[in-house]
């Protein structure tokens, strides 16, 4: 029961952040869903094996590695295709309340952006779209995205170069009236 | 601009309008409802479970339904009596609100009409459970049903809060307490004795919204 406990306290406050990776990554909120469930159930069974590191990347490592063995087996099933279902869901996504005078025009404003950044995300290759998601979006450094993503840190480095001269092309408009 | 300029207005473009998608109520509640079940079984068995992944939304928990449902039974009965009679309690009742979820034996009376749920314990109780439909305030009755608790029949009324399920055990007790808030194996127990009658809320629910269903009972 204590070992229920520590890993509610431990694990469970990364539920955001693995549920982040997981739907970037497969880009489908039920699926997403799975995966962070599937891993959460792992991690809870090898909760052992988490000895003094940090709980954080250990789970989104397992939540990272049950996202590429669903799109490996998308991919030899041949149902996959080029975009995922949250593609389809782009344009109606709701725009967060925001406090920055929400005027339509702003609102409008927004939701045009986030629908560009969001696509260009997209767009990456699952190994670019997962650094850039980790160093952007979660915040992470360079050695827990090395640590979840199992590459050398060097690699971690270079992929985010290449992730973001990718999107400074696909967002150049928008960098342009920054 | 040069590209260490470039990289850090995209950063800034990024985390500034990139969605940030978040775990939702459901999914926070089906992880717990998996680790305590896990919890649970693994106290019977002491090999882990061959790998099952089940899909989401499982309302048909029921697939792990019945055998789960026993070994949380099991478990109940497994436990070492804890030093004071409150933790046996609370494990018990914690018990019995992950039982009534696996099992899929909810509720015996299923309405959200307070006038249907109430009369129904007629007859099955000594005494009659203040019923309340508290839909108005985001606590939907869901119904009703008869549990067994320290050793006596008492009411369980059945809420929902979001996309969670609340099991509110209603006896007869002396006094008067406020709502204090519990945790028992990732579970929240909130008490309170009121009306003559006592009180326990028992969800994974947080324990804030679990307490503001107690303001809302008599």
């Amino acid at each position: 029961m204590a070992h229920t406990r520590d890993f509610e306290a431990l694990v469970l406050p990364h539920l955001d952040a693995a549920y982040n990776l997981a739907r970037w990554l497969v880009r489908d909120e039920h699926v997403a869903d799975d995966m962070v469930q599937d891993a959460c159930l792992r991690a809870y069974r090898y909760f052992d094996a988490l000895r003094g590191d940090a709980a954080k990347p250990w789970l989104l490592g397992i939540v990272r590695n049950n996202c590429y063995a669903w799109l490996e087996e998308e991919r030899m099933s041949a149902r996959w295709v080029a975009h995922g279902a949250d593609d389809a869901l782009l344009a109606v996504v709701p725009v967060p309340p925001d406090s920055r005078g929400a005027t339509p025009e702003t609102e409008l404003w927004h939701a045009d952006r986030r629908q560009m950044v969001d696509a260009a995300i997209r767009a990456l290759e699952p190994p670019y779209r997962e650094v850039i998601v980790l160093r952007e979006l979660e915040d992470l450094s360079y050695a827990e995205i090395a640590q979840i993503a199992a590459i050398p840190i060097g690699t971690v480095m270079s992929r985010l170069s290449r992730a973001r001269a990718a999107l400074r092309t696909a967002l150049a408009d928008l960098l342009g009236t920054e | 601009m040069n590209d260490e300029d470039a990289d850090r207005a995209v950063g800034r473009l990024l985390r500034e309008h990139a969605t940030r998608h978040r775990a939702g109520d459901a999914l926070q509640s089906a992880v717990r409802t998996e680790i305590a079940l896990e919890a649970a079984g693994q106290r019977r068995q002491a090999t882990p479970p061959a790998d099952r992944r089940w899909r989401w939304p499982a309302w048909g928990l029921a697939a792990a339904g019945f055998a789960c449902g026993v070994l949380a039974s099991m478990l109940a009965l497994q436990l070492q009596p804890p030093a004071d009679g409150n933790r046996a309690l609370e494990q018990e009742l914690a018990s019995s609100h992950v039982r009534a979820l696996m099992v899929a034996h909810l509720t015996d009376v299923a309405s959200s009409d307070q006038h249907t749920v109430k009369p129904w314990f007629q007859g099955k109780l000594d005494y009659s459970p203040p019923v309340k439909d508290l839909a108005d305030d985001g606590y939907p009755l869901i119904g009703g049903r008869l549990d067994y608790v320290a050793g006596r029949p008492v009411a369980a009324l059945v809420y929902r809060r979001h996309g969670h399920l609340i099991n509110l055990f209603v006896w007869p007790a002396d006094g008067q307490t406020a709502p204090t808030v519990h945790n028992h194996q990732g579970y929240q127990l909130v008490r309170w004795r009121n009306a003559g009658m006592q009180f326990w809320a028992v969800s994974d629910l947080n324990g804030e919204e679990l307490q503001t269903l107690a303001r809302l009972m008599p």
